[in-house]
């Protein structure tokens, strides 16, 4: 077609909102910087509260059939601790993260009203929305991936290095195999997560309001993780989104058990496309009136 | 549209809870069983002489015809009524099903006689009797209907005992029950059999009250005066009087005589070798010191040995309490007496040889424990089909039996029963042995964890006692220590009671440790306790104190371990079928959402920067904001769009600007048309409905990113030009969020005319600006035009409109209502008497017209 001379000299919709230029609109807002801020401090306030609380004797130690609990273990290395604090922020810190920074930019443009000024700059929708989710999503898995690293430093530099002990058995794992499990579970987190991201997004790219978005994309876990408690739901539950999110504590057993895993991933894979599909055709055929 | 595709979603959401909900109310359930409570007339006793009216009920199948039958009987204490929702379920299944009170219980007369050949068994066989006579009951021959017995404790004891005594009896589901009641009363971990073995006080004592006296029902003082008891019925309740008797002999010496082995034994399995000769699938509970695993072991091996189908399930449950498996029971027995009752047995018997519940961690989604079942293909025994044997340490170490046997160890509460809960080792968290009365002997922390699955056994060495007849009495269990402080852990709540006579110079005792399948983590050492007391047995009177040590060679520990396979966790199908198929409906979505292109409709045409024709368009709630629009811009025109508020303007704009589409209609610039991100979009700048920056970015931050955003050369972009239009001055590298809404404004129009685009629409321009500023803008635009552009300015200031502008499009209520040069539209409205009139009269007297 005669795209090259329907628009303005030099105009190409392929060359229309780099990456870089999105990544450094998103990057100095308040709310990504406290994100990592609180992100990255968080590992630092943990050990620092073991630390503290090292001398006190632990409620609820000497039950016996209850096993070694995840707590009792942070404090026994780097990785342990890590561990630890990724199981504890996974339900909802990360959630949070994630939906913040993919519900957040579309709707948070449409909020400026600095979106339409984009789209009639042009930036044609679906390359906005790509360009967009890609750097969203960047945002969420650095953030996804920043908390474990910091809480793998963390804990090294408190608590030493030393090899995984597993919660409720007490296995231990050497060091150097559990790494890269380490690593996978992190990748896991991160494709757990999707689902959130996605949702966060299609939100995003259907309503005016930031709020609403990150806001729908986190009651959406909270109501799946009540929903999952529910026994009676049987084998239902497995296709909820967060049934899946915890199935990573299996690839630090001295006999990794990545099936659940697969699982997991399946379901993520499986919403996610389907919901970032919708917010492209949605938004595709939106009148914008914001 | 997209109003209507909601309110589809809504309602097919709708028609799915209110179908679920009808599915769910109405879903063929156990309504459609027919029951009936029937009382049969039986004969038994030795010489079959005593008559015996059994209450019953008979549950039949929905659908009619003849179906296979289960004989369903309730445990010990308990009557036809236990077993209701069991037989209900059995019945919806496709089983006529017959629950009725044993002899002595429930409203069935007679008195309880322990599931005697005699007695209880004579009564069963009659109650099959009455099946085959019964036309919904399926027969094999006349006379013998297709019949399985299934029961718990007591009822799975009557179901082993009727099964050796009637050849009718086609396929039984014991569960929970025992092989030998002398052994399950009188236990010996030696081996030596029941007359040297130590009472099971607690247990027996428990039952037998369960058999008490009939309770008179609450209120029945007003029915009529209390007829007081008679001896023999306040000593003995519902029992026979030879058993009652029996009974109070064992109990007060805590020692079986031989006639007490020889009547318990009568009432048992062990007594008919080789006569159970059917499919018979034995469950037994894992928390069950009354009927531990070994009972159901003997009874295993007995019916093996007749070449019979036997497979055994060690569930999560049993006396003790447990998970109770009820569902699970349900299905493993459907399955036996589906595949050897409904169907005619045969190959491809359902369910493993050997199955074992286990923990199974903790479900995904709730984190409530869950349990899995591993099975094996064969039943290895107590023995287990693989041993390991580890070395025991300790000293020899002196324990004390108490005097009169307290203070007592407490192994488990028998008859406690709370379900979650493992006896009461676990309940306390921990194995409450009696500081003194317990020996104890370890092995090291396990390098890797080790599975135990059967009996352990464990030889130690008693010297130094000072019994009397040297005697002694022990209690051994095996304990699970956890390498931290935490309390060691009795698995199961199970001890196994041992009476050993010491010779001179002390003996050894080889001790089959309680059968149990238990995990022994790694780091975790396995104790053994030898102890004088267990509070559920009985213990001598006597104080005394022994001498316990490992044997002179050194002890060791020989723990067996059954090749159990797990279920497959494995990839399910789903797993691998999910994503493809929900990545080709997501590409399904998204293509089909895509808008068509529809080519060779831009027709060039660098005169006319925009033409619109026709446009209209409604919003959601169905008003219409703009009605067959139609005008054309000039090259090197400054146009005015005006029209009171709400005449449509900012909604033409925006349909020109790509954010919204027409209902019908076309807008073109420069002739080629406008469609959502079109790229004849990048010759327009505009400015409309305010402006819109990153707050949290300077001014000139803001303009570089967003010229970097439209991909087009930084040199195009005439930023100096654009800035100095702007007049911000210094405020330019502040953030935009500490601008006035001036300020703001200035920046949005600067914005508009980064490039310096061949069409420049501006959206109320004037607002926000003082005077000077407006007199600024208006010279700015009136010079953009001067150089071969266009200009569109959208006003409700007609005043605004008249100086800047050259042309005017006059809209009211989503209409054109005129167009042409604001000169012409002034003299055509000239007064009859010439004088000029200025625009907003006529723009009043336009808009008066079409009100």
């Amino acid at each position: 077609m005669s795209t090259g001379t329907a628009g303005a000299p030099g105009y190409s919709a392929r060359r229309t909102l780099p990456l870089s230029v999105e990544f450094v609109r998103q990057l100095r807002r308040r709310r990504t910087l406290v994100m990592f801020g609180l992100l990255l401090v968080l590992p630092w306030v943990l050990a620092a509260a073991f630390e503290l609380g090292a001398g006190q004797p632990r409620p609820g130690q000497g039950a016996a059939g209850t096993g070694l609990r995840m707590s009792d273990l942070a404090t026994t290395g780097g990785l342990n601790f890590a561990v630890f604090t990724l199981s504890v922020s996974a339900t909802f810190l990360l959630v949070v993260a994630v939906a913040l920074f993919c519900g957040d930019t579309v709707a948070g443009e449409a909020n400026w009203a600095s979106l339409r000024y984009l789209l009639a700059a042009p930036v044609p929708r679906g390359r906005l929305l790509r360009q967009k989710l890609i750097v969203a999503l960047g945002y969420a898995a650095a953030a996804v991936c920043a908390l474990p690293l910091m809480a793998l430093l963390t804990g090294t530099l408190v608590f030493g290095w030393a090899d995984v002990q597993v919660p409720g058995t007490g296995e231990v794992v050497p060091a150097a195999v559990a790494l890269p499990r380490f690593a996978l579970v992190v990748g896991y987190v991160l494709v757990c997560q999707l689902v959130v991201a996605s949702l966060a997004f299609l939100l995003s790219a259907t309503t005016d309001s930031p709020l609403g978005a990150v806001g729908g994309a986190v009651g959406l876990v909270i109501v799946c993780n009540i929903l999952q408690a529910v026994d009676a739901l049987g084998g239902v539950r497995e296709f909820l989104p967060t049934y899946w999110n915890s199935a990573w504590l299996a690839a630090l057993t001295p006999e990794p058990d990545l099936s659940g895993m697969l699982r997991g991933v399946a379901v993520a894979v499986a919403y996610s496309s389907i919901l970032i599909a919708v917010a492209f055709r949605r938004f595709g055929r939106k009148d914008i009136v914001s | 549209m997209r109003r209507w595709a909601g309110r589809w979603i809504i309602a097919a959401l709708a028609v799915m809870v209110v179908a679920g909900a009808g599915a769910w109310a109405f879903w063929p359930s156990s309504h459609s069983v027919t029951t009936a409570d029937v009382t049969i007339g039986v004969m038994d006793g030795p010489a079959g002489d005593q008559r015996v009216r059994i209450d019953a009920t008979f549950f039949t199948p929905p659908g009619g015809g003849r179906a296979p039958a289960v004989l369903l009987a309730h445990g010990f204490g308990g009557t036809k009524a236990s077993v209701r929702d069991e037989a209900e379920r059995l019945a919806a299944a496709g089983y006529a099903v017959l629950t009725w009170s044993a002899r002595g219980f429930g409203r069935t007369t007679g008195q309880i006689a322990l599931n005697s050949p005699d007695y209880e068994v004579k009564d069963t066989r009659q109650l099959v009797d009455w099946l085959a006579a019964r036309p919904e009951v399926r027969l094999d021959a006349k006379d013998d209907p297709r019949v399985g017995i299934a029961g718990a404790s007591y009822g799975g004891a009557i179901a082993l005992m009727t099964a050796a005594h009637d050849p009718r009896v086609d396929a039984i589901v014991p569960q929970i029950t025992w092989h030998d009641l002398a052994t399950a009363l009188f236990p010996d971990a030696t081996g030596q059999g029941p007359e040297h073995g130590v009472f099971k006080r607690m247990w027996a004592g428990i039952f037998f009250g369960r058999a008490g006296p009939p309770q008179r029902p609450v209120g029945a003082a007003r029915t009529g005066p209390a007829t007081p008891l008679t001896a023999e019925q306040a000593a003995c309740g519902r029992f026979l009087p030879e058993i009652c008797d029996l009974y109070r002999k064992v109990a007060e010496t805590g020692r079986a005589t031989p006639e007490a082995v020889e009547l318990l034994r009568r009432s048992s399995p062990v007594s008919v070798p080789g006569m159970i000769r059917i499919p018979t699938l034995l469950l037994q509970g894992q928390r069950d010191s009354l009927f531990p695993l070994d009972q159901a072991d003997a009874n295993a091996r007995a019916v093996a040995a007749t070449g019979a189908p036997v497979q055994v399930a060690w569930f999560d449950g049993g006396h003790d309490g447990g998970d109770g498996e009820i569902d699970w029971i349900h299905e493993r027995t459907v399955s036996w007496f589906g595949h050897f009752l409904a169907r005619d047995g045969g190959l491809g018997v359902p369910g493993s040889a050997f199955t074992v519940t286990r923990d199974g961690g903790r479900d995904p989604g709730s984190r409530q424990p869950v349990l899995l079942h591993a099975t094996a293909g064969g039943y290895p025994g107590l023995g287990g089909s693989a041993r390991t044997t580890l070395p025991l340490s300790g000293p020899e170490q002196r324990i004390a039996a108490p005097p009169g046997g307290a203070p007592a160890a407490v192994s488990s509460i028998p008859g406690f029963g709370a379900p979650g809960a493992g006896g009461a080792a676990e309940l306390f968290g921990a194995a409450a042995d009696v500081p003194g009365q317990s020996a104890s002997f370890e092995t090291r922390p396990l390098a890797r964890p080790v599975q135990v699955t059967g009996s352990p056994a464990v030889t130690v060495r008693v010297s130094g006692t000072d019994a009397p007849g040297r005697e002694v009495t022990l209690f051994a269990g095996l304990q699970d220590v956890a390498a931290d402080t935490r309390a060691p852990v009795l698995p199961k709540g199970l001890v196994a009671p041992v009476r050993f006579t010491v010779p001179d110079g002390g003996g050894e005792v080889a001790i089959r440790l309680p059968a149990i399948d238990h995990r022994f983590a790694a780091g975790h050492r396995l104790r053994v306790a030898i102890g004088t007391t267990d509070l559920g047995y009985a213990m001598p009177d006597e104080a005394a104190v022994h001498t316990i040590a490992l044997p002179a060679g050194g002890g060791t520990l020989t723990l067996p371990g059954a090749a159990l396979e797990t279920p497959p966790a494995g990839p399910v199908w789903w797993a691998w079928a999910l994503p493809p198929a929900a990545l080709a409906v997501a590409a399904l979505i998204a293509l089909t959402g895509r808008r068509r292109r529809t080519a060779g409709e831009d027709a060039p045409d660098e005169d006319v920067p925009l033409r619109i024709s026709g446009l209209t368009k409604s919003y959601r709630n169905g008003e219409r904001a703009v009605t067959d629009l139609s005008f054309a811009v000039r090259r090197g025109q400054v146009l005015g769009l005006l029209g009171p508020n709400g005449a449509g303007k900012t909604t033409t704009l925006r349909m020109l600007m790509g954010l919204i589409t027409p209902d019908a209609g076309e807008i073109r610039i420069f002739g080629r048309k406008v469609t959502p991100g079109a790229p004849v979009l990048s010759r327009i700048g505009c400015f409309v409905e305010g402006p819109g920056f990153l707050p949290h970015l300077t001014g000139r931050a803001n303009l570089e990113l967003y010229w970097r955003a439209t991909g087009r050369p930084a040199a195009d972009a005439r930023m100096a030009e654009a800035l100095e239009i702007a007049g911000l001055g210094g405020a330019l590298d502040r953030a935009v969020r500490t601008y006035s809404q001036g300020m703001r404004q200035r920046l949005a129009i600067a914005q508009a005319m980064l490039g310096l685009p061949d069409l420049l629409v501006l959206d109320e321009p004037a607002n926000g600006l003082d005077p000077p500023q407006i007199r600024e803008m208006r010279r700015v635009l009136i010079r953009y035009a001067e150089q071969g552009r266009t200009v569109i300015v959208s006003s409700h200031l007609l005043a605004e409109v008249e100086q800047t502008c050259d042309h005017v499009v006059v809209m009211h209520r989503g209409r054109l209502v005129t167009a042409g040069p604001v000169s012409e539209l002034l003299e055509s409205a000239a007064r009859p008497n010439g004088s000029a009139r200025r625009l907003e009269d006529v723009f009043l007297t336009l808009i008066g017209d079409n009100a």
